[in-house]
Order: C-alpha cells, then sequence, then structure tokens
C-alpha cells in the first residue's frame, strides 16, 4: 500500500470515528483513535484538521484537567478527548437553526463570563440573580437546567456551577473575556 | 480545666471547621479567614485536648486550614492568569449589555461541536436481520407450569442408583480401605506410598490417593519420609490414634500425576 492510500484509509476512519457520536457524550478519547488509528493518530488528526479548514471546521483537542504549556506528550493526548467543531464562530442569527433563541445564548454567555471571573466556581443562586436582570424567571431556571443537561454547565452537591466539557469543547474562554471587556 | 470550658473550646474548633469548609462548599472568599488567628487559637487549645475525640478534631481543623490555604494559593494563581477579570467589572459590562450583543459576542467565540447521527445501510440489514432472528416475546417470556409428577414409594437401592445416596458410609469405607493396608503391610509394618495407592486406572489411583489422606489425617495410619532417598512409606497403627487429630499436624503435599502412575506401571511391569 502507498503512503498516500495508507493516510487516506486512516483519515476516512478518523473522520467517522469523530462524526459519528458513538457515546452518550460526542467525540473519541485518544486511546480509542490510537486503537483504531495507530500510534501515530496525532499526526493523521493533523492532516484531517487541515482538510476540515477549508470547510471552517477544526479538529479540536480537550485535555485531561489544565491543557499543557508545552507540546503535549503522546500519554497527555491518550487521556485527552477530540471533537470536530466549529472553527472561526458563525453569525448569531445562525444559532437559531440549531434550535437557540437569542435568550438562550446570551443567558448562557452570562453565566459562563460569571464562572470565569468566579475562578471556576459560582454559586447557582448569584448566576440565577444575574441572569434575572436581564430574563423572566421562569426562563432563567428551564435555561440553567438546559445548560447543566446540555454539559455546558455542572452543579456539585453544594449548588455551585462550574463550567462542564461542553464548554471546554467549544468556548474560547478567554477571547470571551476579553470581547467582553473590550465593549 | 472544667468540663464547661472544654466543651467551649471544643465549640470554638467547630466553627473554625465550619468556617473553613464554607470557602470550599460556598465559594466565600478564602482570604476572609485569619489563618495566624486560627493557627493561634488552635496551639492555644492544643495542649488541653486529652480524648481521641477532641485529638480528632483538632486533626481535621488543621486539615482544613490547609486546604483554605491551598484556595488562597489558587486564587493568588488565578488573579495571575490571563483569564482573571474582576467580577464586578464583569458584572457591570454584561448589565450594560443588551442580549443581542451579548449572543452575537458569543456567537464569534462559540465553536459547536459537530455531530452526526445517522443509520447506515449495512446496519439497517444487520438490524432487519436481529429482527427476523428474534423470538417473539409471547415464546421468550412463556412460562412453563409446574410438571404434574404422581407420589410414589421409591428404595434404597433406587436412592444409591441415583446417587442420592452412598452405597457405603464415608467411615464404613474407610474402615475398610484401614483393614486393606493393614494386610497389605503385614509384618514389615509399612508399604510404599505408590505400592498401597497405585491401582490398575489411574481414576482408581486417585481415589486411593485420597482415601489415604484421610486415613493418615484421621489417625488409622502414618507416613514415614525418607528424603535423601526420595521414599514415602505408609505406616498401619493396629489401633486407631485419634488422640494424634488434636496434635499438630503437618501437611505433606504427595503428587500423583498421571506420569508418576505411568511410570510407577511401567517400573512394575
Amino acid at each position: 500500500m502507498t503512503r498516500k492510500a495508507y493516510y487516506a484509509r486512516k483519515i476516512k476512519r478518523a473522520t467517522q470515528l469523530l462524526f459519528y457520536k458513538r457515546h452518550m457524550k460526542p467525540g473519541v478519547k485518544g486511546w480509542e483513535l490510537k486503537n483504531a488509528l495507530g500510534s501515530d493518530y496525532p499526526k493523521i488528526l493533523k492532516v484531517l484538521d487541515n482538510h476540515l479548514e477549508k470547510l471552517d471546521l477544526q479538529v479540536k483537542t480537550v485535555f485531561e484537567g489544565e491543557e499543557p504549556a508545552e507540546k503535549p506528550t503522546l500519554e497527555e493526548l491518550n487521556k485527552a478527548r477530540f471533537y470536530v467543531t466549529v472553527r472561526g464562530g458563525f453569525p448569531s442569527r445562525d444559532a437559531k437553526m440549531m434550535g437557540w433563541r437569542i435568550d438562550d445564548i446570551a443567558g448562557l454567555a452570562t453565566a459562563i463570563s460569571y464562572i470565569i471571573s468566579k475562578k471556576g466556581k459560582a454559586p447557582r443562586d448569584e448566576v440565577e440573580d444575574l441572569l434575572r436582570t436581564k430574563l423572566p424567571g421562569w426562563r432563567v431556571e428551564m435555561n440553567m437546567n438546559r445548560y447543566i443537561k446540555s454539559g455546558y454547565l455542572g452543579e456539585d452537591e453544594h449548588n455551585q456551577l462550574y463550567l462542564d466539557w461542553r464548554t471546554r469543547a467549544e468556548v474560547d474562554q478567554k477571547a470571551l473575556v476579553e470581547l467582553l471587556l473590550l465593549k | 480545666m472544667s468540663n464547661k470550658e472544654k466543651k467551649l473550646n471544643s465549640e470554638r474548633i467547630q466553627r473554625v471547621i465550619e468556617l473553613c469548609n464554607s470557602v470550599d462548599e460556598r465559594g466565600v472568599d478564602p482570604f476572609a479567614v485569619d489563618v495566624d488567628d486560627i493557627i493561634a487559637t488552635l496551639q492555644k487549645y492544643f495542649h488541653e485536648w486529652e480524648s481521641p475525640e477532641e485529638l480528632a478534631l483538632d486533626a481535621e481543623a488543621v486539615q482544613c486550614l490547609a486546604s483554605v490555604i491551598q484556595n488562597q494559593g489558587d486564587w493568588v494563581k488565578h488573579r495571575s492568569t490571563s483569564l482573571y477579570t474582576d467580577p464586578f467589572l464583569l458584572e457591570e459590562k454584561i448589565q450594560r449589555l443588551d442580549k443581542e450583543e451579548l449572543a452575537t459576542l458569543f456567537a464569534k467565540v462559540w465553536n459547536p461541536i459537530i455531530e452526526m447521527e445517522q443509520l447506515s445501510i449495512p446496519r439497517l440489514a444487520e438490524a432487519l436481520k436481529y429482527w427476523r432472528d428474534l423470538v417473539p416475546i409471547s415464546e421468550r417470556w412463556q412460562r412453563d407450569g409446574p410438571m404434574q409428577v404422581e407420589a410414589g414409594a421409591t428404595t434404597r437401592e433406587e436412592l444409591v442408583r441415583l446417587k442420592i445416596l452412598a452405597e457405603k458410609t464415608f467411615m464404613e469405607e474407610l474402615e475398610t480401605f484401614w483393614k486393606e493396608l493393614k494386610q497389605k503391610v503385614g509384618e514389615d509394618e509399612k508399604i510404599l506410598y505408590w505400592d498401597f495407592v497405585g491401582a490398575d486406572t489411574y481414576q482408581e489411583t486417585l481415589d486411593r490417593a485420597y482415601m489415604t489422606s484421610f486415613l493418615v489425617t484421621y489417625g488409622y495410619a502414618t507416613l514415614e519420609l525418607h528424603p535423601l532417598e526420595e521414599e514415602v512409606f505408609i505406616k498401619s497403627f493396629t489401633k486407631l490414634r485419634s488422640e494424634l487429630v488434636d496434635k499438630r499436624m503437618v501437611s505433606v503435599p504427595i503428587s500423583v500425576s498421571f506420569d508418576e502412575w505411568m511410570n510407577w506401571k511401567e517400573m512394575r511391569q
């Protein structure tokens, strides 16, 4: 098999693994990719990422814990989770097509940025009070439950909210805070 | 120190623990806890504690305080990162923006996950095959009624044939086996282990080895080991020596493998 054919076959397999939902949560763990594609899977994902760039999509890596400051080791990559996400954001009007009202997105933005400013954890009451300043009470509770169910926010046993797996995969937290401060 | 004073001090320590826990549980500012003051309080009371419960309370307070110090460290670390923003400043910015502006801003930094849920033709075919082969629920869950059997009488021979009862009791069998051993050892009083347990078939040899182990354990016989010659003899007692059962016993592992049985058979021939 030529090198080109080898990579074409592996990229096809990687695409199937990343796009099709196989578990309750989307995305694939690094070790799963290693088993399916071989130990050079980071290289294959890089080639796939280049292909996806033309479609404004990307292969996103979410590490366990904090993102490593330097080039990640194979062990860190094996524990990480990989997703395909939109690459460069999208017009807010398009969110309607995804089933999100403008209220929902604004509420999510507010909750996420407030939790970030509170060192990643904030009491649910405080976040709900902040949302209630602009949204009706019934919608606040409904939205909050939706954010938690979708995996954007998590809630611990002391009613503290934290940023959950989906926020870590989908939201550029640093850019969000910077944009807010520029306003 | 009076018991009343001790109780008061213990309550003070309890309040320290609650304060420290509130930092973790309710997100209270970790710098609201005066660590130096708490350490001084714990030091002051430490020599008064005597019971294990009091010492455990003191240890819990120290542990909670360590957690607060860790939180203070995290707080300083967070402030030094680019993600740190003054919550009040951020809150004010959020209040000033309207919903549309917030949503537009968020859409710029939001990269939703792409996922597909689609059936493929091979998977559909596989599912159809499964459905075709699946037995109807009425058949799968069918319950057989209890079988009606007429009651009748049985005999001891029938129960022995069905292996519900043994032909002889175990002790009867052991006694018979002991008699056989006594006959075989004769005047020598002992016989080589393999010469006694060895039989024409391997299965029978195993049965005899099993029974022999009980002869030795229950005090009908004993083993004589000659390690240099690698020989094991069985010595039969003329009378049952049950007192040996209560004494400290030593286990002697003897291998009765198929190869060893074959070797014994060849040597005998």
